[in-house]
């Protein structure tokens, strides 16, 4: 049996999985009034009124869950300047080439990237939502600003889509990451290998 | 309507395939308002009220003639009452008679994300089919006139059919037929532009130099037109003087949704194949025990 390290508490996972379940049901809303291709969606949701209706309590549900997701987490995003050497090896990274990257702690700059663009796009997502949100805000806006609320707000949600699907890859992409989320441990070798700097930080003094 | 099919959709919202439209020999229709003949009776509002069954709550005064004082999901047509000075010291009165303009290129349509909740047909009429309505309210974003009204009862946006029930069974719309001073006049658009076209041409003789017909290019030309005797100046009674689609309606249903729906699709097909290129990043084998 591999040593373990614990990367994430009870709280931190499951509040992680109720942001996935409400991105999901969020996403699949919100996609369905995206493109007449994705109408379809609606089906799921019991119809199109239902799917309006339902659409803007999930995103809020999945705003608030972020929240809590950012105060747990934000300290270990913030950017510091040793991100900047990863930032330049990332080529190496995505080529395969793990041995050239640099050690790095608990998130490297990607993974940062990733927190901040979530939650920059969620920020705008929110206020741009209420100001088309029907029927209880919306009538309190002009018309002219709920033009450039409803194409921010396509926006935003293509930039968390991607950054979620970028979130995902990465944790199918890398082995042994994604027990940290359903179990909350990983292997002392995982944490070698991907967060150096981290794996030093759990074990110093142990 | 399924089984009443009418065949003669030509635009349909949220819509990417060609509509049942075999029917081409249908003409287009516009309906002309003449403001210079209208004396403001509000006969064409009772009129619509009467063949819709629409009746609005009674509302309160807001010290003018307009009564309701805007359009609203049971007042398909309002007369609007603009006291304005076209000229320095020159007071008049003008009458318009709001409603919905029936766009060639009606911006609700294009930002209707349900498919056949907003449907042209053939004879250029703008209907909401409002059992396919959401509620969601992109039509207001897309109109350039500010016309949908969503109802706070059933949610469902509304406005005038231009009487398509009527229209397509070969009468005028009520408004036109009860008109009193031929102000509303109705037929095919080519009609309507040679009579506006000539009724401006007779205001302008009697000291309108500025009277023209309204029919603007920046939506295709519209199924209502108005003669106004200050062409020159629409904004004197609310209406825009080059209305189109907004610009940011048409980058978001344009061109913007297809190609970030592309990217979205095309994000996981390329971790994909990188997963098959490059393969996982696994863990060093873990060296003895307790390293």
């Amino acid at each position: 049996m591999p040593r373990m390290l614990k990367r994430y508490e009870d709280g931190d996972r499951m509040n992680h999985w109720f942001i996935a379940m409400m991105f999901v049901l969020a996403g699949l809303s919100g996609l369905a009034f995206f493109h007449p291709s994705l109408f379809f969606l609606t089906h799921l949701f019991g119809g199109g009124p239902w799917t309006r209706i339902l659409h803007p309590f999930l995103g809020v549900l999945m705003f608030v869950g972020f929240m809590g997701m950012f105060v747990r987490l934000w300290k270990d995003n913030v950017v510091v300047p040793a991100d900047a050497e990863w930032k330049q090896h990332m080529g190496d990274m995505l080529r395969g080439n793990k041995a050239a990257m640099p050690p790095v702690g608990k998130y490297n700059w990607a993974q940062k990237m990733v927190f901040w663009a979530m939650l920059a796009s969620l920020l705008v997502l929110l206020a741009t939502g209420i100001m088309f949100w029907r029927p209880w805000f919306a009538p309190y806006f002009p018309i002219d600003v709920m033009r450039i609320a409803v194409l921010l707000h396509a926006v935003a949600a293509v930039v968390l889509v991607a950054a979620t699907i970028m979130h995902v890859y990465a944790a199918i992409w890398v082995k042994g990451t994604v027990r940290a989320m359903t179990r909350g441990t990983v292997t002392e070798s995982w944490a070698k290998t991907n967060h150096a700097l981290w794996h030093r930080e759990m074990t110093q003094g142990k | 309507m399924a089984s009443l099919q009418s065949l003669d959709v030509v635009a349909r919202s949220a819509t990417t395939t060609p509509t049942p439209q075999v029917r081409t020999a249908v003409p287009q229709v516009a309906k002309l308002i003449d403001e210079s003949k209208c004396i403001g009776c509000k006969a064409c509002q009772v009129a619509c009220m009467n063949w819709n069954d629409l009746r609005d709550d009674v509302g309160t005064n807001i010290g003018v003639y307009d009564n309701p004082s805007d359009l609203t999901p049971s007042s398909w047509t309002v007369m609007k009452f603009f006291e304005v000075e076209p000229k320095q010291g020159n007071l008049e009165w003008l009458i318009r008679k709001d409603g919905c303009m029936h766009c060639e290129d009606p911006g609700c349509l294009k930002a209707c994300p349900s498919p056949g909740a907003i449907v042209k047909y053939a004879n250029g009429i703008v209907d909401f089919i409002s059992e396919n309505c959401i509620g969601c309210g992109y039509c207001v974003k897309g109109c350039p006139f500010d016309v949908p009204r969503i109802s706070e009862k059933d949610n469902k946006a509304y406005k005038c059919t231009l009487c398509s029930d009527r229209v397509g069974v070969g009468l005028e719309p009520a408004c036109v037929k009860t008109c009193p001073t031929g102000a509303i006049g109705f037929g095919t658009k080519e009609d309507m532009v040679a009579y506006g076209t000539k009724r401006a041409g007779e205001l302008k003789e009697r000291g309108f130099q500025n009277a023209g017909l309204y029919n603007p290019e920046g939506v295709g030309g519209t199924h209502v037109m108005y003669v106004l005797k200050h062409a020159d100046q629409p904004q004197l009674e609310d209406l825009p003087a080059n209305p189109s689609i907004s610009p940011m309606v048409s980058v978001w249903k344009g061109i913007a949704k297809p190609l970030a729906l592309a990217g979205m699709i095309g994000a996981v097909v390329a971790g994909f194949f990188h997963y098959m290129k490059v393969g996982p990043v696994e863990e060093k084998a873990d060296e003895k025990e307790g390293a």
